[in-house]
């Protein structure tokens, strides 16, 4: 079986989870608890939250992520072509160079249209 | 023998917590949460991919899955600020409710027939486990990528195009 290679992988998310638990755990044992208002406050400076603090983000988030999505998937097609990107050749660079002109079509769209400006 | 036990410790161990998470998804109250869970059930998968020897697919789980979709799913859920309302409504059996179990269950019988009549094309196909642990995963799907499938890859690039456009267009205000 090949599942022996990935125990590293196995151990450094144990010692992640471990490191994680250990702080808290660790803070809550040694650390002394006292207690007053001001430090329980969400924030000892600065005003308490008037109102639910669950606001609505504006959407020039999301755009942001969404394009960030989509050339994400495209550095996900770039992976597999460089490893084989010597055997496939001049065709492969063709191929490659049609999906990512096609994608950079995109990316002078969203480019000239200001999607990536933050106002 | 000690590595077989070992992989199915593994594999019963991911598929429990898998399924752990996808019913806390459904389960939780809070959207937030449930986004939660659903990247444990997307780590989960992750794993089970890596058990069937598709190092590749793990890994796109994990960076587009469990990284860009659900950051997308979370900005979502901030967008439309449903925290609040989720938390008043109640639970309750709606006909589109019953109507999805419904088109579940046919959804998992089809699934049992088809795993339980048909020989997955891995086993059979030029791509056995032997081939795929001797040229590599990636090299693999890359070799079928940009060669036999060639056409769906280049339309792929378009789809994103359409992605883009309606993203800009649906978030953009003229000025």
């Amino acid at each position: 079986m090949m599942l022996s290679q990935y125990v590293p992988v196995l151990f450094i998310i144990g010692l992640g989870i471990f490191f994680a638990v250990f702080a808290v755990v660790a803070s809550r044992l040694l650390g002394p608890r006292r207690i007053n208002p001001a430090k329980a406050s969400p924030y000892e400076c600065g005003m308490i939250t008037l109102g639910p603090t669950h606001q609505a983000i504006p959407i020039k988030y999301y755009i942001i992520a969404m394009l960030f999505l989509v050339f994400d998937l495209e550095v996900v097609f770039l992976y597999p072509w460089a490893v084989i990107f010597r055997t496939l050749g001049v065709f492969g660079f063709v191929e490659m160079m049609i999906f990512i002109f096609i994608l950079l079509v995109g990316f002078i769209y969203i480019w000239k249209k200001g999607a990536l400006e933050w106002e | 023998m000690a590595g077989n036990v070992f992989y199915w410790i593994v594999f019963v161990g991911t598929a429990l917590t898998a399924i752990f998470a996808a019913v806390m998804v459904i389960t939780r109250r809070s959207p937030i949460h449930s986004a939660m869970f659903l990247i444990l059930n997307f780590l989960c998968i992750a794993v089970l991919y890596l058990l069937l020897n598709s190092q590749f697919i793990a890994i796109v789980q994990v960076m587009i899955y469990a990284g860009a979709i659900m950051m997308l799913v979370i900005f979502v859920i901030m967008l439309l600020n449903v925290e609040e309302e989720e938390r008043r409504r109640k639970i309750s059996a709606s006909p589109a409710q019953i109507i999805g179990v419904v088109l579940v269950l046919i959804l998992f019988a089809q699934l049992i027939y088809g795993v339980g009549v048909y020989v997955l094309p891995g086993e059979w196909s030029e791509f056995t486990r032997e081939r795929i642990t001797q040229i590599g995963d990636i090299k693999a799907v890359a070799g079928l990528l940009f060669t036999k499938f060639l056409f769906p890859f280049e339309v792929a690039s378009i789809l994103l195009l359409v992605g883009i456009i309606g993203a800009v267009i649906l978030s953009k205000k003229e000025r």
